[in-house]
């Protein structure tokens, strides 16, 4: 199948791994990876700061884009969870119902990299090896915007040599949340240091997770920390042999 | 006294409970440096959140009991003139005598006069979210009227000379011994030599409530629901003191939101359904109290109904915000909530907290008066999947977000940021002099990253970007 990657803005210039793991790891279940080169940002920053004006272009951007492809992947149940929810309601607020309807028509054929996997190219298990004791973060978007639900978990579990541990009160927020984190740093901070508190009860080597800005907001603290824990994308996990 | 809905107008200033005097951030550092409170509220909400989705989950039909909820609502909202003349038509045939206020002053006016004229100098209170918001206590006290809050834990809240800071549990931020001291100090006629043992407790306020229930002869109460075809009203409740103001005095004044009508008595079955579940964490509450009119030689003989408006009309005229008036004040959210449960009530600012809070007070005032509300949430959504009436908190939570005041710093950066992702060759270039940005280190020195590096370190930019690496494959 003839796959576009939607790389993510954070990705692309900060974790180029999530991405790189993505093609490999679609490559090497005989598909196709396309980047398009004017691909940028889906917007989400802008449209969850109060920026829906400047978010317009962003969108119309990801449309024309991404318009001529059937299927799009993006390594973010997050930016997938933007780009599926909110660029219709953003063109439709700002009165072109012509995008609202084609970012609609678009939102439904872009998936998170788990949803693509399982429901579209219906693979379970990706042959990967990933000897680690890894413990998974849901991450609040691909939960409850994107609705990946299980997916990630029942990937994770056919990896070889990777011992998942459960992690408690998974489903609440790392304290991220985009500005977020910046407006609200103090109790971002404090949600943080219970996520983290959680994350380290497991035991686990590898904190991982569906998107690259939970992890990186999990990571900046557990380096603060000098915990010991690393976080990786699911992808790479996933293209690991 | 009878005056008409207004257009569209938010709460008046200088009066009430909507408005904090600080912003978020700077509320919210105080709650944070508060060990004793952060314990509070993470037991009191676990605790919550566990018993409500234990008896949520006996309920095969709770979704569909969600959607039901949210239709009913909704059709509310788009009729709800029509249904609020219904009211007061079937509560006037009944003996009744309905007001309209369009404010919190009205609301206060209205209900002071009416007090006055009983010439009673004291009232008993039912919890109530509407009174509270309009700051009906301190009115009353102004006026030489005695309120006195029938409710456990509204009664703390009042002895303590304190705010409550949870829709349900207006205390839950304080502990026993705190309880013991507010008792001591401010309630009258109380043992002295009171311990702080939770049943000692209780039953020094059953004592002290129970002879003002049978000595007042005037009663304020809130109203959960009004039912448009009979007229009549209902209150939800635990202890029992509701009943107790609503059947002893000879006077009930309520003082009805406008949008907690709903069209029929069946409708009201959803409610029942949803309301205890998601709120208590309990199959039914214990006392469900309904009244219509007055009844000769029953109940109080007196009833006035106080329809407020107070802003409600200002957000029922925003379609993208309307649905924060579906809500049946459950704190379902407030539960759930991972700001809530690390800040408390009081970094609201107003007297509804959490999510809900953060949609409905800047709604309520205008969105100067509560600019930072909508950013106080990471939009995680566990709001949304709480909320029994699916009101989209996240969804209102960005579109008002679009609404409030920026700082001029953060357009101008925004600004900038979408100037150059809509232009890939700037954007590459941007991404590529961003690594000298690495200079700034882990604790980025020198970049506007507010208190972001205080608990974190930034990522190190990587060697090469994506699209570089994709361009030299």
């Amino acid at each position: 199948m003839r796959i576009a990657l939607f790389a993510t803005c954070l990705a692309d210039t900060l974790f180029p791994e999530a991405a790189k793991a993505t093609v490999r790891l679609l490559e090497r279940l005989g598909h196709e990876v396309v980047f398009p080169f004017e691909q940028t940002c889906c917007g989400q920053m802008h449209v969850n700061t109060g920026y829906q004006r400047d978010a317009l272009p962003l969108i119309r951007r990801y449309v024309s884009v991404f318009s001529p492809f059937d299927v799009i992947v993006a390594p973010s149940g997050s930016c997938v969870g933007s780009i599926r929810h909110q660029h219709s309601l953003v063109a439709a607020k700002a009165g072109d119902a012509g995008l609202a309807s084609r970012a609609a028509d678009l939102g439904a054929r872009t998936y998170e990299l788990s949803e693509l996997l399982i429901d579209v190219l219906k693979v379970e298990d990706v042959g990967a090896y990933y000897p680690h004791r890894v413990t998974y973060h849901p991450t609040c978007h691909s939960l409850r915007m994107t609705r990946v639900g299980d997916k990630p978990l029942r990937l994770l579990r056919n990896v070889r040599g990777l011992e998942l541990l459960e992690l408690p009160a998974a489903e609440q927020c790392c304290g991220f949340g985009g500005t977020f984190s910046i407006k609200n740093a103090e109790t971002s901070a404090a949600m943080l240091a219970d996520k983290m508190t959680n994350i380290v009860s497991t035991g686990a080597e590898v904190c991982s997770a569906g998107d690259a800005s939970c992890l990186m907001h999990i990571g900046g603290g557990l380096r603060r920390r000098d915990s010991g824990v690393k976080t990786v994308h699911l992808a790479e996990i996933l293209a690991a042999t | 006294m009878t005056t008409f809905l207004g257009m569209p107008a938010t709460a008046p200033r200088g009066v009430g409970h909507l408005r904090g005097d600080e912003s978020f951030p700077a509320a919210a550092h105080k709650a944070l440096a508060d060990d004793q409170l952060r314990r509070n509220l993470r037991h009191a909400t676990t605790t919550i959140r566990g018993k409500s989705g234990r008896v949520i989950a006996e309920l095969p039909d709770w979704q569909e009991l969600r959607s039901a909820g949210s239709a009913i609502k909704a059709d509310v909202m788009s009729r709800l003139p029509e249904l609020l003349e219904e009211l007061e038509a079937r509560v006037t045939e009944r003996g009744g005598v309905v007001h309209w206020a369009a404010d919190a002053n009205e609301a206060n006016a209205i209900v002071v006069d009416l007090v006055r004229r009983t010439g009673s100098e004291r009232v008993i209170k039912v919890k109530s979210m509407a009174t509270q918001e309009i700051a009906l206590n301190e009115a009353l006290e102004a006026a030489g009227i005695q309120p006195v809050e029938t409710d456990l834990a509204e009664l703390i809240v009042q002895l303590g000379n304190d705010k409550p800071s949870h829709i349900l549990v207006p205390a839950i931020h304080r502990n026993r011994s705190e309880i013991r001291e507010i008792f001591l100090a401010a309630m009258p006629g109380v043992d002295p030599d009171l311990t702080d043992d939770p049943p000692v407790l209780a039953a020094a306020a059953r004592k002290y409530l129970r002879e003002t229930f049978l000595s007042t002869k005037v009663a304020i109460s809130g109203a959960n629901f009004g039912i448009a075809e009979t007229g009549t009203l209902a209150v939800v409740e635990s202890e029992g003191n509701g009943r107790m103001c609503l059947t002893l005095p000879e006077t009930l004044i309520t003082v009805m939101g406008i949008e907690k009508i709903v069209p029929t008595w069946q409708d009201l079955e959803v409610f029942l359904q949803l309301l205890p579940r998601a709120s208590t964490g309990e199959r039914m509450n214990p006392y469900t109290t309904m009244w219509t009119g007055v009844t000769p030689g029953d109940g109080p003989q007196n009833f006035h109904l106080v329809l407020l408006d107070n802003g409600r009309s200002a957000v029922l005229a925003d379609p993208a915000g309307r649905s924060a008036l579906h809500c049946i004040r459950c704190s379902a959210c407030l539960n759930v909530c991972p700001v809530y449960e690390r800040t408390g009530g009081h970094a609201y600012g107003s007297v509804y907290p959490g999510p809900i809070g953060a949609i409905l007070s800047p709604q309520l005032t205008g969105i100067e008066d509560n600019a930072s509300l909508p950013f106080a949430s990471s939009l995680c959504g566990a709001c949304f999947d709480a909320c029994p009436v699916k009101i989209d908190i996240p969804a209102i939570l960005v579109h008002l977000r679009n609404q409030a005041p920026h700082p001029r710093s953060e357009r101008a950066a925004m600004r900038a940021a979408a100037y150059t992702m809509d232009r890939p060759k700037l954007y590459a270039s941007a991404q590529r002099a961003a690594k000298l940005a690495r200079i700034a280190g882990r604790r980025g020195r020198g970049l506007p990253l507010g208190g972001w590096t205080d608990a974190r370190d930034l990522p190190e930019f990587p060697q090469q970007t994506f699209r570089d690496w994709w361009a030299s494959r």
